[in-house]
């Protein structure tokens, strides 16, 4: 029953539905998976006793006839989702043994719609990274090697533990989140699927905050029409999440396969770095002529601030974690460390319970927040993001459908490599990060493989809530690329 | 701009986070080199530009003022380090 990981989202609901196998079964064979790929840290916690309740349940709702779109789909959630008493830590020390009394509203939507919970997935701590080194339970490895190496290699991150355990054929799909890069960078370095959505488009009630302006929900799949199912389940409205928005939910499946003739998109000359590598700048040419043979129309565009968005995140990400992280004070959940005095207190739990990075961004975030500091930081990060926003809304008001850029500047690095200067892990995410700043949406789709045998990605960015067009871009290139798989070593 | 040790004794303080006195220089260091790679935004003309509020333009909704939750105190104190009859346990505060 090996293959039946292998398959699709949607091959494994088309043989759900033909009773070719059990979610049970399928359930099970990832289950298996996971066991044998520990090697690979992806899961943090596994939970295969509630997996097979759920599959039960999934199989007796598609024995009625009444299976909802995701019945039976085995999937990963990144530890950074809230998930009602399963142990969730956001990977730090200092959210310890917390156990949700509540469900996120994005899982709790997977779960309406019958999907399966495999195990909570490893990530940066609280988000807070770009190679999932900085997690407390330590670094995922990526299932892709340099040919004829036996290095280990991250997986990207934040969403590292999602983007490895989908491309290893541990879950069928995973949850994830992107506040700089998270989802689209980690699903380059594996050649798996990663789409942001537009800010508000799914609800971040129930997910450990970091940076609330930016993050954003979105699934990781191996194919385009995969993460075009799980998206349509994820978003929607949600109440308890002021800035989520109030607009139905397209059938995302739908775009899949609709013709992208006709539409315009654009190539901002300024993603064309100096130094960089010869072999993403050829992609990144090959990925427009794919769009180009299509019948779209390619224009060259400018995004003229596109330089400053990334100094301008590491001032507003810092400053709005520092807030957010201000909760974890050894009182009400998570870690305590004694001390003489309450203040104390505070101070030896929250030097205890954050890694080096979550330290060194809440002290950045603090700083740039403070007396006599905020006018000139945070004041004029937040106009420089005014600017970065209103090149796109100029460039789209050209009639520009969505723009074509490469995913990441280099393809996975190994562990250990990076981190020494931070600075230079922060430019991982220097082609993804507008799009936070901006709230559009952006979607990674494998494109090749570099001379060392290891994936690339293109990245697509759209108009705000229009992910349609970027799932029917992104078919056309998976269909051109093809798909890549890691060789099985672990 | 850049900071010296004082500063960073002086934002951890107000962070909360205890740095021990060893750790200083390799924090001066750290946060240093964060200020220079943001310090290029100086160079961006910002007159009469607006600060970003909301990255999706949305009027703010207000839900009703009503009751809709409560009489869950278990699970309010459930994960907490120490408590005592639903309250969270502290240090003393007050002499």
């Amino acid at each position: 029953m090996t293959d039946l990981t292998s398959l699709t989202i949607a091959q494994a609901k088309a043989g759900l539905a033909s009773k070719s196998f059990t979610s049970l079964e399928l359930t099970d064979a990832h289950l298996s998976a996971i066991e044998a790929a520990r090697a690979l840290n992806a899961f943090v916690l596994e939970t295969p006793d509630q997996a097979r309740a759920m599959a039960r349940k999934a199989d007796a709702d598609i024995a009625r006839g009444d299976g909802g779109p995701l019945a039976g789909i085995p999937l990963g959630i990144k530890d950074l989702f809230a998930t009602r008493d399963v142990r969730t830590t956001a990977c730090s020390k200092i959210l310890g043994n917390f156990v949700p009394p509540y469900e996120s509203t994005v899982t709790s939507q997977l779960w309406r719609d019958g999907a399966v919970m495999l195990g909570k997935l490893n990530n940066d701590e609280f988000a807070m990274g770009s190679s999932n080194e900085t997690s407390c339970f330590g670094p995922v490895v990526n299932p892709w090697r340099r040919e004829g190496s036996n290095t280990t290699l991250v997986p990207g991150g934040s969403s590292g533990g999602s983007a490895s355990a989908v491309a290893a054929l541990l879950c069928m799909g995973a949850t994830a989140t992107d506040t700089g890069g998270s989802i689209r960078q980690p699903a380059a370095f594996t050649a798996t699927v990663g789409i942001k959505p537009t800010y508000g488009r799914c609800s971040r009630w129930g997910i450990v905050a970091f940076a609330s302006s930016l993050d954003q929900a979105g699934p990781i799949a191996r194919t385009t029409r995969d993460a075009a199912i799980l998206m349509r389940s994820m978003a929607g409205h949600d109440p308890k999440d002021t800035t989520s928005v109030d607009r139905p939910v397209p059938d995302y499946e739908a775009a899949i396969g609709k013709s992208v003739k006709g539409m315009k998109i654009g190539i901002p000359k300024e993603y064309r770095l100096d130094g960089m590598p010869a072999e993403i700048e050829k992609l990144w040419t090959e990925g427009a002529a794919w769009l180009k043979a299509a019948g779209a129309e390619l224009v060259e565009v400018s995004l003229p601030h596109t330089k400053y968005a990334l100094p301008a995140y590491y001032i507003v990400a810092p400053a709005e974690a520092s807030s957010n992280l201000a909760r974890y004070d050894g009182v009400r959940y998570g870690l305590r460390v004694p001390g003489r005095s309450i203040g104390e207190m505070y101070e030896n739990t929250r030097a205890e319970g954050f890694g080096p990075e979550v330290r060194r961004r809440v002290m950045i975030g603090t700083y740039v927040l403070s007396a006599g500091y905020y006018d000139a930081y945070y004041l004029r990060a937040q106009k420089v993001r005014t600017l970065i926003k209103k090149d796109f809304e100029d460039c789209f008001a050209k009639g520009v459908n969505a723009i074509l850029t490469p995913a990441t500047p280099s393809a996975a690095f190994g562990i250990g490599e990076k981190g020494a200067d931070p600075v230079e892990m922060y430019l991982n995410d220097i082609f993804t990060v507008t799009v936070n700043m901006a709230g559009l949406p952006g979607i990674a789709i494998p494109a090749g493989k570099d001379s060392q045998g290891l994936p690339l990605g293109l990245q697509l960015i759209g108009r705000p809530f229009d992910e349609e067009t970027l799932f029917s871009l992104g078919e056309v290139i998976e269909q051109e690329a093809g798909r890549f798989t890691p060789a099985k070593w672990w | 701009m850049s900071v010296d040790a004082a500063t960073v004794r002086r934002i951890a303080h107000l962070a909360r986070i205890a740095v021990t006195e060893p750790e200083i220089p390799h924090l001066q260091g750290e946060l240093n080199a964060m200020l220079a790679f943001v310090e290029q935004l100086s160079e961006v003309n910002v007159e009469g530009v607006e600060p970003m509020t909301s990255v999706t333009p949305m009027e703010m909704k207000k839900r009703a003022d009503v009751v809709n939750d409560g009489e869950i105190a278990d699970d309010v104190v459930r994960n907490a380090p120490e408590t005592q009859d639903h309250f969270f346990l502290v240090p003393k505060v007050v002499e």
